[in-house]
């Protein structure tokens, strides 16, 4: 009990995942800065931004469900905290950590930020906020039908392996799935879905400051919009572990390079692109990347 | 200097509002966030809203129909928010000091913190008035 307190809090669970993801969060803010010629922020940044938000007040709207409007940031850290201590766990002992069935687990724990974004945003009563709702739960409609679609692409290349260690086992003797055909077109699928998921331009229509005023999180103030923060930024480090697992072997200490050019790609798309209006980012993933994860499933029943 | 006080100086998110500006301000304070100036270096970026915001960046000469709204966006406010009055219209009414639209001054109003005067104010001496209040909170303690 004490151990799996401790896995959750503090080594691959919430403290160890917070302290990766906002080393990348700094790495994406650093990138940028250097891409667009400026300097950039200090090492510190995402967490002095963390530590101020914080120590402000909270401003509750009298509009306002004051249950949910509390709730609802918790929600979507305590998922994303047990998504995270799960990836880790099981790439740490492959054989004993884990349990069947924990990739089905993964993917409905991994639409809980959205959701917990979604009732936050309709909660606190402002006009623009439940815009940025309906915004995001078009865009999560959107993106969970190619993401679980190629979901599936794993599963059926091992053979009908529900269990994330199973996998990286079998990719260990078999070879990655990503050098296959159809592991390669289902991994590029899944890389445009963990965007639209970490909420990035383009595909965060959600939360677009300069139309909608932040959208989603228009009447969060103080240690709530930490949370919110938090989340994301522990998201930006579980999803691209996540994926990694699923279709690139597995991860430890040595191969955190595999991270490194997930990172690079997220951070390159994410400034090299305007944003697109929701029912473009609708079309694209009902479109092209729903046929591409169909192909992709096609291919991996044929044994491509 | 304690923790609060440097998390609360090195992450400025400044919220920008106009009450009856001629929008030179609002261009420089625009020109103040591009590359060129990078103040993402020091922490501060641009929000929308007003909730997210640790500075008030004021601009304009402050009209009749602006005062309810301004008090109103300063109430939402999470605390503790300071004020920055930005060109000489909302420094000191500027040219409109004897309109009949624009009574009352900024600092009537709010509690301002920085005056940064200028028709419209440089870039350079907006920054130079942050780091000027960032000195003076950090002194206050």
């Amino acid at each position: 009990m004490t151990k799996l307190l401790f896995n959750f809090l503090i080594y691959p669970g919430f403290l160890f995942t917070a302290c990766f993801g906002l080393a990348a969060c700094w790495i994406d803010r650093k990138v940028t800065a250097r891409i667009q010629w400026r300097v950039g922020p200090p090492w510190h940044q995402p967490l002095t931004d963390l530590v101020k938000l914080s120590i402000k007040e909270i401003t509750v709207p009298r509009s306002a469900s004051k249950e949910l409007f509390f709730l609802s940031p918790m929600i979507g850290l305590s998922a994303v905290t047990l998504v995270s201590m799960l990836v880790w766990l099981v790439n740490i002992d492959p054989v004993s950590k884990g349990f069947s069935g924990d990739i089905i687990v993964i993917a409905y724990l991994l639409t809980l930020p959205a959701t917990a974004v979604i009732l936050g945003a309709s909660a606190s009563g402002n006009p623009l906020a439940s815009l940025g709702a309906s915004r995001e739960i078009k865009m999560v409609m959107a993106y969970e039908l190619p993401f679980v679609i190629s979901l599936a692409v794993p599963i059926i290349k091992s053979g009908g392996l529900l269990r994330l260690g199973e996998i990286i086992n079998y990719q260990a003797a078999n070879g990655p799935f990503i050098a296959s055909l159809s592991g390669i077109i289902a991994f590029i699928v899944m890389i445009f879905c963990m965007q639209a998921k970490l909420g990035l331009v383009p595909f965060d229509a959600g939360e677009a400051e300069t139309e909608i005023m932040a959208g989603t999180y228009i009447e969060y103030s103080g240690m709530l919009l930490a949370i919110f923060k938090l989340t994301k930024t522990m998201l930006m480090a579980a999803l691209p572990l996540f994926l990694i697992t699923l279709f690139w072997q597995g991860f430890n200490f040595l191969s955190m390079w595999k991270y490194i050019i997930l990172l690079v790609i997220i951070i390159l798309m994410r400034n090299t692109n305007p944003r697109v209006r929701i029912d473009q980012a609708v079309r694209f993933f009902w479109g092209k990347m729903t046929l591409l994860s169909i192909i992709a499933v096609l291919l991996a029943i044929k044994g491509m | 200097m304690s923790l609060r006080l440097k998390a609360l100086t090195k992450s400025i998110w400044v919220y920008h509002m106009s009450t009856g500006s001629c929008n030179n301000c609002d261009i420089e304070i625009l020109d103040m966030l591009t590359p060129r100036f990078d103040i993402e270096r020091f922490g501060i970026t641009l929000v929308g809203s007003v909730r997210h915001a640790d500075a008030i960046l004021v601009t304009g000469s402050l009209n009749l129909k602006a005062i309810p709204r301004i008090k109103r966006v300063y109430e939402q406010a999470a605390k503790p928010c300071v004020v920055i009055a930005i060109g000489v219209c909302a420094c000191g009414q500027g040219i409109f000091k004897n309109g009949p639209n624009c009574p009352n001054p900024v600092d009537s109003i709010l509690p301002v913190d920085v005056y940064v005067p200028g028709c419209p104010p440089k870039p350079e001496a907006m920054i130079a008035g942050i780091t000027k209040l960032i000195a003076k909170l950090r002194e206050k303690k």
